[in-house]
């Protein structure tokens, strides 16, 4: 057998924190064979991107490697003078960022970033240069290559950003090409165009890719091996089809019980229970015994060892010690597949409200018809409008209490705007909202105070949402004092901790401010907070996409719980399509402003009408290695919304696009009282 | 007085902070930070002088007619003048360098036996009671400061005896192991640098006033004033100028910055119109402008203005409105630009989706959260404010001229710095001064914001 490309023995990387070292990565040994995709695979926080950085020399100042080997090619490259490690960055190892955004300089044209590096490791010059960009830019399929090198980096989307990204990685054909998340900052259609891309390079060019992700899908659709980290530390490896079939550890085991999807409906999900321990301390036993359901008292005492379970799959942990010794039978609680085991944990209980007439009769919570919410564009000395921004273009939809509609699409089509809108936020240009049967898009000042105890909103990113300098006690009492929910200091506080308490948190917490708490935690206190002044109705802006997945887990665990013990409604706005089977009751699917379809999960998910909903459902990764489902390709990114194409918006990407659909938007295709769709396709029946 | 006003209000604002347990938490953490304690010490020395400075009085008529004339005076008088009498009252003739027992200049001298050489003159104050001057002095000025520095000891250990039986009795522990939590720096409190620094001082202050009643520490100036009490007496007009036009461009920058960015539209362009008007005229001509106008004012009223310090002080804070008004544009900026980052933020957002009220936002969420800001930009204007005073007392419209300032000392030693040999006394003098208040002052806020950041443990 060839020796691997890359070798990496027992790394350990410290990062100095003052008085403490945390230990970022600890021991860490994998290796890679050319022509082969190796995926590191962890949630955040567990020293994915520090190894990465470490095999590129490239760790922040604080950090430091204690120990460790890494070779490439049999050379050690932790040995190598900086100089010459130069000239393997980028030469031999080159590496992809998950923020396309930041990592291109924005005052530099795309055809000199990636003229830099050829100029810096080839002997290209002049006429060269140009000839290789070009080939180059065509090669990572940018459309026109000849005149967009010339373009700055603000001209490109983010999907064309990560490909000119891919290219200034490719310029010097490396061995081994490090992706940090390569996807994870883009919408789903681009992803599939983004990891296609990287398939077929890595097929054409034979090299090795070490992918990073955190997310099962990609992992399962690009790796031919994978990792899984944990606190630092590699806790089990394996061959892609093994992994995905028979997952040995308990963390990866939960890991896929944690993902939500169709088959769990109605169901928990599984959690981590706790949180990752802190890596500034020493370990005296195994790093996820006090999150491990089957762990035992040995794993608090001992550090378990690495075993080899079958050829090619490793774990670290005691329970497979344990198997090969002897047997405790009561050890052995998990067999089989992961997938299967949390599929199998109880058998689905009929979700509440399954039997549901569709709402017929009752009047729905909320009523959205024709919102329009337009940006003008303002050009000129005196700031005449231009243009329109037509980000919210004539959207209808309804809630009926108690239950949840998702709202889906990929970024910039205007989800976020519709939740403001309907919460009065952005005030809409026009179209009505009326909750309860009131119109609020025609109430002022009081008045509209006076209503917004009943709806409420649950933002994306919990580090922004709360107030860095306000205690949790202070955050929560806002709203309820703005509300006059509760007049007296000491009931209010009663209350506050009675709402800590109904999210998860316990009451002392509310003396602390947001930063001391984790990123699942700061979404428990939003939550809170919303539920302080006891709405009806709560927006719920991408709450878990900013998440880790067993953090999502516990996140959508408690919104379900909520709904259920309070009868709220929910407005789920997401572009993640498998929380949508998971959560929602009811789908509506939106590109561009407008919904295209929409009908109950069962309709939407399982017999999608519209190209778009069949193309985004195709596009999404699945988490099982088996799957061969035929994935629809869309071409190009989301068009402005500026400037939206003439009839149905959707035609320049649609697959099964009619010249007819050029003419005129289309109209409402009705199939039955819940289901329907604006598609040509559909008109003539 | 708008000084104690000042004063009435951050000792209410300690009041309630003492009641409130999550708002002492920032103070005590700035009361474990060396530096912030150790500057803090400073500044405080620094505002007692000041404030002595600032109770002013005239004393009583009928005492006045007891004394003998000489002590009549029309001007007002401060504690300070009273605590710092004799430096007041010391005048030489011209020039003299520090510590030196001789004039800067050569003069006639009239000798006993009624001859006449030109000569360095004997001074009438600095270093008068010595026999022999030439010899005398260095054994002398070494005894004077041995004898400052024994005070400074007696002084400090008086000191440290008291924190040692107060901390034994607050923490109830024995005076002893009160003293090694003191000397190992165990106590929460840093007492150590706190008592290294106060023992400084005190020994700067021992030093200080033995040695300046024997000799002019710092030398005099042109009309023979003592330096070094000119250098105390300006700290007061630096710190007056320094708060009182932080005060009146705070409110300016502060509202209309953070209304500039969180209301946006016709609110924004009307406020930026504004400053990028104001700001565009430059500030020297405004103020000269508005000096002369006061000037005229005040010789037309003369009989508003009763006293010499009346008028200074009048200009003074005239001054310092007029430098408020031009300077807020910079801070107004700066803090429209965050207020436009924050109003995007999603806890803004939140807070409008509770249905909180406009100014209830700024004033719960933007303002703290740009409260930084506001902090560095202060401390750094401070220097650049009392600087301004120089400036402007060069071009003749800054602060009163018979008012003691830093400005006007550096002023004055400007021409005098090409001499040979040169005066650098009263340059150097002022230029320590400031140093050392800029740099505390600097240091302290620094210690503030971290402490107050929620963020930084």
């Amino acid at each position: 057998m060839k020796s691997p490309l890359l070798q990496v023995e027992n790394l350990t990387v410290r990062i100095d924190s003052g008085k403490t070292q945390v230990r970022a990565v600890d021991g860490v040994s994998f290796s890679i064979n050319r022509h082969e995709t190796f995926a590191l695979l962890g949630e955040s926080g567990c020293g994915k991107s520090m190894t990465a950085l470490s095999l590129m020399r490239l760790l922040p100042d604080a950090g430091r490697i204690v120990s460790g080997a890494v070779s490439l090619d049999g050379q050690d490259l932790l040995a190598l003078p900086e100089i010459a490690m130069r000239s393997v960055r980028g030469e031999r190892i080159a590496m992809i960022f998950q923020e396309p955004m930041n990592s291109l300089n924005p005052v530099m044209t795309v055809g000199r970033q990636i003229a830099e590096t050829l100029l810096r490791h080839t002997g290209l010059r002049g006429e060269a240069v140009q000839a290789r960009v070009l080939e180059l830019l065509d090669d990572v399929g940018i459309p026109d290559a000849k005149a967009r090198c010339n373009d700055y980096p603000f001209q490109f989307s983010g999907g064309m950003k990560q490909r000119v990204m891919i290219a200034i990685a490719l310029a010097c054909e490396p061995d081994l090409l490090i992706a940090d998340e390569p996807t994870t900052a883009l919408d789903v259609t681009i992803q599939a165009q983004v990891l296609d891309l990287l398939r077929r390079l890595q097929r054409e060019r034979g090299m090795a890719v070490l992918l990073i992700s955190h997310d099962l899908g990609v992992v399962a659709g690009m790796a031919q091996r994978v990792a899984v980290m944990y606190a630092g530390e590699i806790v089990e490896t394996a061959d892609r089809g093994d992994f995905f079939a028979h997952p040995k550890h308990p963390y990866t085991r939960k890991l896929f019980a944690s993902l939500p999807g169709a088959a769990r409906r109605g169901q928990q999900l599984e959690i981590i229970r706790g949180m990752v321990p802190r890596l500034d301390q020493e370990f005296s036993g195994c790093r996820f015994a006090g999150r491990c359901d089957s762990a035992w008292e040995r794993c608090h005492t001992t550090i378990p060892e690495w075993v080899e379970v079958s050829s090619g799959h490793g774990v670290r942990c005691h329970l497979f010690a344990a198997l090969r010794v002897s047997t405790p039978s009561s050890a052995l609680p998990l067999q089989g597949g992961g997938c299967e085991t949390g599929a199998a944990l109880s058998t689905p209980s009929p979700l509440q409200g399954e039997g549901w007439d569709g709402g017929e009769g009752v009047a729905p919570l909320l009523q959205v018809d024709g919102l329009k919410v337009h940006f003008p564009i303002h050009k000129g000395l005196f700031k005449r409008v231009a243009g329109q921004v037509m980000a919210v273009d004539g959207v209808s939809l309804a809630i009926h209490s108690g239950r949840t509609l998702a709202l889906v699409g990929e970024s910039g089509c205007g989800k976020t705007t519709v939740g403001k809108g309907i919460l009065q936020l952005l005030r809409p240009t026009a179209g009505s909202v009326r909750f309860a049967g009131e119109e609020l898009t025609r109430l002022q000042g009081a008045a509209l105070r006076a209503r917004r105890a009943n709806f409420q909103i649950v933002f994306q990113d919990p580090y922004s949402s709360l107030d860095p300098r306000m205690r949790v006690a202070d955050i929560i009492e806002e709203g309820m004092m703005a509300l006059g929910a509760a007049a007296a200091a000491s009931e209010r506080q009663s209350q506050v901790d009675c709402l800590l308490r109904q999210v998860g948190l316990s009451p002392d917490s509310k003396y602390r401010y947001p930063h001391e708490f984790s990123g699942g935690q700061r979404q428990r206190v939003a939550i809170a907070r919303a539920l302080g002044v006891r709405p009806k109705l709560i927006i719920c802006d991408e709450p878990t996409s900013a998440l880790d997945v067993s953090v999502q887990a516990q996140i959508l665990n408690l919104l379900k719980g909520l709904q259920d013990e309070l009868g709220l409604a929910y407005l789920f706005i997401t572009h993640n399509l498998a929380v949508v089977e998971y959560f929602a009751h009811e789908v509506a699917v939106m590109y561009l402003g407008r919904i295209v379809e929409r009908g109950t999960v069962e309709e939407v998910m399982r017999a999608p009408r519209h190209p778009y909903t069949q193309a985004l459902l195709s596009a999404v990764p699945a988490a099982d290695a088996g799957s061969s489902r035929e994935i629809i390709r869309l071409a190009g990114d989301l068009p402005s919304p500026a400037n939206p194409p003439s009839g149905c918006h959707f035609h320049p990407r649609c697959p099964q696009a009619m010249p007819a659909c050029r003419e005129s938007y289309p109209a409402e295709v009705v199939f039955s009282a819940t289901h329907s769709v604006h598609c040509l396709l559909f008109a003539g029946k | 007085m708008l000084l104690f006003l000042l004063l009435a209000g951050v000792a209410f604002y300690a009041w309630r902070v003492r009641r409130r347990e999550h708002l002492l938490q920032p103070w005590r953490r700035l009361m474990r930070s060396r530096s912030g304690m150790a500057s803090a010490v400073v500044l405080l020395a620094f505002v007692a002088v000041g404030v002595l400075d600032s109770l002013h009085f005239r004393l009583p008529l009928e005492r006045q007619a007891n004394n003998a004339e000489t002590h009549y005076s029309p001007e007002v008088l401060s504690v300070f003048d009273l605590l710092a009498g004799p430096l007041r009252k010391q005048l030489e003739k011209t020039y003299s360098a520090p510590f030196a027992v001789h004039l800067f200049t050569k003069e006639t001298i009239e000798l006993p036996g009624g001859k006449q050489t030109r000569d360095f003159p004997r001074l009438k104050y600095g270093g008068a009671h010595l026999r022999d001057p030439v010899a005398d002095r260095a054994a002398d000025i070494a005894v004077t400061a041995a004898t400052g520095a024994l005070y400074a000891l007696v002084l400090c250990a008086v000191m440290t005896a008291l924190l040692v039986l107060w901390l034994a009795r607050r923490r109830g522990v024995s005076p002893g192991a009160a003293w090694m939590l003191i000397r190992h720096g165990h106590d929460e409190i840093p007492w150590r640098t706190l008592l290294a620094t106060i023992g400084l001082l005190i020994l700067f202050v021992c030093l200080a006033a033995l040695l300046s009643a024997k000799y002019h520490l710092l030398g005099t100036d042109k009309v023979g004033q003592d330096v070094f009490y000119l250098a105390l007496k300006s700290i007061r007009t630096g710190l007056m100028i320094g708060t009182l036009t932080t005060l009146v461009m705070l409110p300016f920058a502060l509202l209309l910055g953070i209304m500039a960015g969180y209301f946006r539209g016709w609110v924004d362009d009307v406020i930026q119109y504004t400053y990028t008007t104001l700001s565009s005229i430059p500030g020297v001509l405004l103020i000269a402008a508005a000096v002369l106008i006061l000037q005229v004012y005040m010789d037309s009223n003369q009989e508003m203005f009763d006293t010499v310090a009346a008028r200074a002080d009048i200009r003074l804070l005239f001054l310092c409105i007029i430098l408020g008004v031009t300077s807020w544009t910079g801070l107004c900026r700066l803090l429209r630009g965050e207020a436009l980052k924050l109003r995007e933020m999603e806890f803004i957002q939140a807070a409008t989706a509770f249905g909180v009220g406009h100014f209830r936002i700024i004033a719960r969420h933007i303002l703290p959260n740009v409260m930084h800001i506001v902090l560095i930009s202060i401390v750094l204007d401070f220097s650049g404010l009392v600087l301004a005073e120089a400036v402007l007392s060069y071009v003749g419209v800054g602060v009163d001229p018979s008012m003691q300032s830093w400005g006007n000392m550096i002023n004055g030693a400007r021409l005098e710095m090409a001499r040979e040999p040169m005066v650098w006394w009263s340059l150097l003098a002022a230029f320590v001064f400031m140093f050392v208040l800029v740099l505390s002052a600097n240091l302290f806020s620094d210690r503030v914001r971290d402490a107050f950041d929620p963020r930084v443990r």
